[in-house]
C-alpha cells in the first residue's frame, strides 16, 4: 500500500523516504488503533462478572457420613466429596508408588507438584492434610465423562474408587488412576476448611 | 466505471489462483484502479462511512447475541447484565446503540446528497434504487432492534407500529396477527423479531454489494453532474486518492461516533426505555427512535377522512408512500441538468425540502395536538409537493446555468473542493 | 431572455422567504401551545461529581448514599439489578485495593466476592435471601451472599401495592437513567417536598411535589371552580403532581458515620450519587476509556490529513 503512494505523484523535497514516512505513520497508527479494538472483540466472551462471582462455594459436611460420598457441582462441574473411614485412608496410604500410572499429586491446592501420595491428595489451600476428607473434581480425565462411585450401590471399579463407564477407567480410593485409558489422576480442586465440617472450594 | 482491467498477477500464486477465481483482480479494478472523478467533495465520502457502519453494527451485534436472552421474562435483564456484568459489555452496548443512529445520520447525508447532486438520474437509476431498499431494510432491521431491550419504548413503539398494519383494508387484522404470533406485543413477537434483527444486516450486506456493482458500471457522478470525458484528465484513481480520502472522512465521523458513545450515550435514546416493559401502563407520550420523527409526523398529520380512506389508513399510506416515491425520483425529476450546481431555483426549494424534513422531525417528537398537527400537514404537503409537483414542472419551468464543458475544467475554475454549498457557489461561472 | 431568466429567478425566492416567515411564526405559535396537561417544575440543576467528560463517583458520598438507601428507601423501594459484589467492585462504593490489617493472606479483598466489608453488610442486610428447595423441599430464607442480588422489599407487585396504598414503589436500580435529567430529578423530588397549596385538595396518602409531573388542575378545590369546572379566573394552578410517597428524609434521621452534615440536602446529594453510581456502574470506565479513545482519534485524523494532502498535493 504505501510503495503505491509514494508513486502517486512527484515529491516536493525529492526525497521519496519523507514522503513515504507520513503515509507509513498514518497506517501503522491506524493499526494500532484496530489491533486495540480487537481485545473488548474478543475479551467480552470470557467468563464475566456475575459467572465469576460464582467460582466459590461454601459446603456443609456434617450430613455426610462416615463412608459415604456426596456429589456438588462448583464451577458447572460435579465435585465429589467423601468421607473416608480408616480402612480407606490405610488402604490408600498403603499403595506403593510404582503401582501408579500417573505419580503427580494434581492437587491446587500444593504449590508445586509433587509424588500423589494418599496425604498429598487430601492437602487442603493451609497445607494441613484431612486424610477423612476427599475432596475431587468428578471429570474422567481421559475425555470428559463423569465416573460412577459416588452415590451408594455404584460400580466403584476394581481400586474401590471410581469407575468410568465411558471407556473402562478405574480409579482408587484417592482418586488416583490405576488402569484403563485416562491419563491423568482425578483433579482436586482449590479448597479451605472455614471450620471443621464447613469447605469452601474454589 | 467499466474500464479494462489493469490488474497484473505479481506471483505464481496470483496467476494460479486469478485463472480459477479472479477475486483479486475484481478488488484491484473495484478499490485500487478503479477511476474515479477527481472533483468529489466530502459528501462522497458518506459511501465509505456507510460501510464502516454496517461492519460495525454486524460486528458489535453478533457479540451481544451471545449474551442477550430472546425471551419476555429475561430480555431487559439480560440487557442488564450486559451493560454490568460482561467484559465490555456496556461497550458493545453503547456502541451498537448509537451506531444505529450513526447509521442513519450517515445514511440521511448520503441520501441528500443524491438527492442534491441528481445522482439518481441516469444512469444510475438503479442504483439508486438498490438504495432505498437497503433504507427500507435498515427501517426496518432498526425498528426490530429497538423491540429487543424489552424496555417501555420497546413495548409500545412495537405495539403502535404494528398496529399500523391493522389500517389496511380486509386483511389488516389478519396480517398484525400474524406479525404479532398472539393478540398483542408478546413473546412470540420478540423472538420473531430478534430471529429477523440478525437475518436482516447480511441482506442489507447483500444489497449493498449489489449497490457497489450498479455503481462500478457508471462509475461515480460527482459534483458538476457532468460525465467523464477523458479518464485521464477527468479522474484518478480510486487509491491512493479516495482511499485515504475516505479513511480521513471516517475517523472524522468516528470522532463524533466515539463523543456519543463514551460521554452521551444515552442522549439519543429515551429514559423510558430503562423501564421494563409493562403492557398495562402506556408511557405519557411514545416517541420513536429520531431517525423515523419525520415519517411519524407524517403518519398523524392525516387527520382526516379522504373519501373512502380513513384518516388512519390515509396516514399509513402517506407515511409508506413518502418513502416509496424516492422509488419513482429518477422519473419525476425531468430536468436533463444533472447538478443542482446549476439549478439556482432547484436549490432553493431543495433547501426547503431539507427544511420540511427537519420540521417533520421536529414535531414528530411532539404531541399531536394542537398547532403542531397542521404544522406537520403543511410540512408534508410540501414533501409531496417537492417530489410530485416541483421536481416534475421544474424541469420544463427553470433556466440552468451553463455546465462547465468538462469535470477537468470545473476543477481548474475551483480553488479548492469545498462542501456543496461553497462549492456550487465558487462554480457559478462569471456572466 | 434576461430579464425572463430574472422574473424566474425571482418567484421562488419570494415563496421561500413566505414560508420561512411562516415557518418561525409557526414555531414560535408552536412553542406556546403545549402548555396544558401535565406540568412540574424545572429539576434542580445539582454540580454533580460523576458530571462532565472526567467525571468521577465521589466514594465517601457513594457509601454515605448506601447507608440511606439502606436505613431508608430499601424498605420500600428494590434495587433488583445490583447484586451485594457490586458494591465491592472496582469504582464501587466499598472496593477495596488491599485488605485491611488481620485479613489472613488467602484472601484476595480486591476481589468483590471477597471483599471482607461486601460480605458483612451482605450477611447483615436486613431482607434475607429466598432460597430452596432444601432436602425437605422447603423453600427457606437464608442470610445474604457478595453474589446475591440485593433482596428487595416485596416478594411481588401485588404484595408491594398492598402495602403502599395500592401504588407500586420503582425499583431504582435505574431510576437516574430512566428519568429526564434523572440525577437532577431525583434530587429535586427528594429535597422538593411543599406544603399542599391553599387552592388544591390532596387525598389521604398523597403529597404534593412540585418536581413531580402531574396535572394539578383536577385537584382544584371547588371553590376555586366555575360551573363547568374550570378554575375561576386569577387562580394559580399548582405547577407539579402528588405521589403516594410521603417525604422520606428529614434533618439528622441518620447519622454519618464521617461527620458529614445529617441535613436532608446531604441525604438526597449522597443518595443520588449512589443511585447513579447503581444505574451506570462502569461510568468511570467509560469516560477514560473515552478520553483514551478521542485523543487517539484526532491524532489519526491529523495523520490522515496531513497524508491526504500529500497524496493529493499534485491533483491541487
Amino acid at each position: 500500500m504505501t510503495t503505491e503512494i509514494s508513486d502517486a505523484g512527484p515529491s516536493e523535497d525529492g526525497e521519496p523516504t519523507r514522503r513515504d514516512f507520513i503515509h507509513i505513520f498514518a497506517a501503522a497508527t491506524a493499526a494500532v488503533g484496530a489491533g486495540a479494538t480487537i481485545w473488548p472483540l474478543v475479551h467480552q466472551m470470557n467468563p464475566d462478572a456475575s459467572v465469576l462471582a460464582l467460582s466459590t462455594k461454601e459446603i456443609d459436611l456434617s450430613s455426610i457420613s462416615l463412608g459415604q460420598a456426596i456429589k456438588v457441582m462448583w464451577q458447572g462441574k460435579p465435585v465429589f466429596i467423601r468421607h473416608r473411614t480408616e480402612a480407606e485412608i490405610a488402604e490408600g496410604e498403603a499403595t506403593p508408588m510404582g503401582a501408579l500410572k500417573d505419580d503427580a499429586s494434581r492437587n491446587d491446592n500444593l504449590a508445586e507438584a509433587v509424588d500423589a501420595t494418599d496425604a498429598a491428595r487430601v492437602t487442603a489451600r493451609d497445607g494441613e492434610a484431612r486424610p477423612q476428607w476427599l475432596i475431587v473434581v468428578g471429570i474422567c480425565t481421559h475425555l470428559g465423562c463423569i465416573p460412577l462411585g459416588t452415590s451408594s450401590g455404584e460400580n466403584r471399579g476394581d481400586y474401590n474408587g471410581w469407575f468410568c463407564p465411558c471407556h473402562g477407567s478405574h480409579y482408587d480410593i484417592a482418586g488416583r488412576i490405576r488402569k484403563g485409558p485416562a491419563p491423568e489422576n482425578l483433579e482436586i480442586p482449590r479448597y479451605e476448611f472455614l471450620s471443621d465440617t464447613v469447605v469452601k472450594i474454589g | 466505471m467499466s474500464h479494462p482491467s489493469t490488474y497484473k498477477p505479481a506471483s505464481g500464486f496470483d496467476k494460479w489462483l486469478d485463472d480459477r477465481l479472479p477475486i483479486v483482480r475484481l478488488a484491484h479494478d473495484s478499490f485500487v484502479d478503479f477511476p474515479t472523478p477527481k472533483n468529489l467533495n466530502y459528501w462522497y465520502t458518506f459511501g465509505g462511512i456507510l460501510a464502516i457502519c454496517l461492519v460495525i453494527q454486524i460486528i458489535t451485534g453478533v457479540i451481544l447475541a451471545m449474551h442477550y436472552v430472546p425471551h419476555t421474562s429475561m430480555a431487559f435483564d439480560s440487557v442488564e447484565h450486559i451493560m454490568r456484568d460482561v467484559n465490555y459489555g456496556w461497550l458493545m452496548r453503547y456502541v451498537h446503540a448509537n451506531g444505529g443512529s450513526m447509521f442513519f445520520l450517515a445514511v440521511y447525508i448520503h441520501m441528500f446528497r443524491g438527492v442534491y447532486y441528481g445522482s439518481y438520474k441516469e444512469p444510475r437509476e438503479v442504483l439508486w434504487m438498490l438504495g432505498v431498499v437497503i433504507y427500507l431494510l435498515m427501517m426496518a432491521t432498526a425498528f426490530m432492534g429497538y423491540v429487543l431491550p424489552w424496555g417501555q419504548m420497546s413495548y409500545w413503539g412495537a405495539t403502535v407500529i404494528t398496529n399500523l398494519f391493522s389500517a389496511i383494508p380486509l386483511v389488516g387484522e389478519d396480517i398484525r396477527t400474524l406479525l404479532w404470533g398472539g393478540f398483542s406485543v408478546d413473546n412470540p413477537t420478540l423472538n420473531r423479531f430478534y430471529s429477523l434483527h440478525y437475518l436482516l444486516p447480511f441482506a442489507i450486506a447483500g444489497v449493498v454489494m449489489l449497490h457497489i456493482w450498479a455503481l462500478h458500471i457508471p462509475g461515480n457522478a460527482n459534483p458538476t453532474g457532468v460525465e467523464v470525458k477523458d479518464v485521464k484528465k477527468d479522474t484518478v484513481p480510486f487509491h491512493p486518492y479516495y482511499t485515504v480520502k475516505d479513511s480521513f472522512a471516517i475517523v472524522v465521523f468516528l470522532i463524533l461516533f466515539a463523543a456519543f458513545v463514551f460521554f452521551n450515550p444515552n442522549g439519543l435514546g429515551h429514559p423510558d426505555n430503562y423501564i421494563e416493559a409493562n403492557p398495562l401502563a402506556t408511557p405519557a407520550s411514545i416517541v420513536p427512535e429520531w431517525y423515523y420523527l419525520p415519517f411519524y409526523a407524517i403518519l398523524r398529520a392525516i387527520t382526516f377522512d379522504i373519501g373512502p380512506i380513513s384518516s388512519k389508513l390515509g396516514g399509513v399510506m402517506a407515511m409508506f408512500g413518502s418513502i416509496l416515491v424516492l422509488f419513482v425520483l429518477p422519473w419525476l425529476d425531468t430536468s436533463k441538468v444533472r447538478s443542482m450546481r446549476y439549478r439556482p431555483a432547484a436549490k432553493m426549494f431543495f433547501f426547503i425540502f431539507i427544511a420540511a424534513c427537519l420540521v417533520l422531525g421536529y414535531l414528530g417528537g411532539k404531541p399531536a395536538e394542537g398547532s403542531y398537527v397542521f404544522y406537520a400537514q403543511i410540512a408534508t404537503a410540501y414533501y409531496f409537493s417537492f417530489f410530485l409537483i416541483i421536481l416534475p414542472l421544474l424541469g420544463f419551468m427553470e433556466t440552468p446555468k451553463p455546465l462547465p464543458r468538462s469535470i477537468a475544467e470545473s476543477v481548474l475554475k475551483t480553488p479548492k473542493a469545498g462542501d456543496a454549498t461553497t462549492a456550487g457557489a465558487h462554480n457559478a461561472p462569471a456572466q | 431572455m434576461r430579464q425572463r431568466n430574472r422574473g424566474k429567478g425571482m418567484t421562488p425566492m419570494i415563496m421561500i422567504r413566505t414560508l420561512m416567515v411562516a415557518a418561525i411564526v409557526g414555531l414560535v405559535g408552536v412553542t406556546g401551545a403545549a402548555a396544558s396537561g401535565s406540568t412540574a417544575e424545572k429539576p434542580i440543576h445539582g454540580h454533580w461529581h460523576f458530571a462532565g467528560p472526567f467525571g468521577t463517583y465521589d466514594k465517601d458520598a457513594l457509601q454515605r448514599g448506601y447507608q440511606v438507601y439502606e436505613t431508608v428507601c430499601s424498605s420500600c423501594h428494590g434495587l433488583e439489578q445490583v447484586s451485594f459484589r457490586n458494591l465491592g467492585q472496582k469504582g464501587g462504593p466499598f472496593h477495596l485495593d488491599s485488605c485491611p490489617a488481620g485479613i489472613p493472606d488467602t484472601v484476595d479483598c480486591a476481589n468483590p466476592n471477597q471483599n471482607p466489608v461486601v460480605k458483612a453488610l451482605a450477611a447483615q442486610y436486613r431482607f434475607q435471601v429466598a432460597d430452596g428447595p432444601d432436602d425437605s423441599g422447603d423453600m427457606f430464607e437464608r442470610a445474604a451472599m457478595p453474589s446475591d442480588r440485593i433482596p428487595g422489599p416485596f416478594a411481588n407487585e401485588v404484595i408491594a401495592r398492598l402495602a403502599n396504598n395500592n401504588a407500586l414503589p420503582p425499583d431504582l436500580s435505574l431510576i437516574t437513567k430512566a428519568r429526564h435529567h434523572g440525577p437532577d430529578y431525583v434530587y429535586s423530588l427528594l429535597v422538593g417536598y411543599e406544603e399542599t397549596p391553599a387552592t388544591v385538595e390532596v387525598s389521604p396518602g398523597q403529597y404534593y411535589n412540585p418536581y413531580f409531573h402531574g396535572d394539578m388542575s383536577q385537584a382544584l378545590r371547588t371553590e376555586f371552580l366555575d360551573e363547568n369546572g374550570h378554575a375561576h379566573e386569577g387562580v394559580e394552578i399548582p405547577i407539579g403532581g402528588v405521589l403516594a410517597m410521603a417525604p422520606p428524609l428529614s434533618d439528622g434521621m441518620i447519622e454519618y458515620g464521617d461527620g458529614s452534615p445529617a441535613t436532608v440536602e446531604q441525604y438526597a446529594a449522597d443518595v443520588t450519587e449512589f443511585l447513579m453510581w447503581a444505574a451506570e456502574p462502569k461510568l468511570e470506565a467509560r469516560k477514560s476509556l473515552g478520553v483514551m479513545s478521542l485523543i487517539y482519534l484526532v491524532i489519526l485524523a491529523g495523520l490522515l490529513y496531513w497524508s491526504y494532502r500529500k497524496v493529493w498535493s499534485d491533483q491541487h
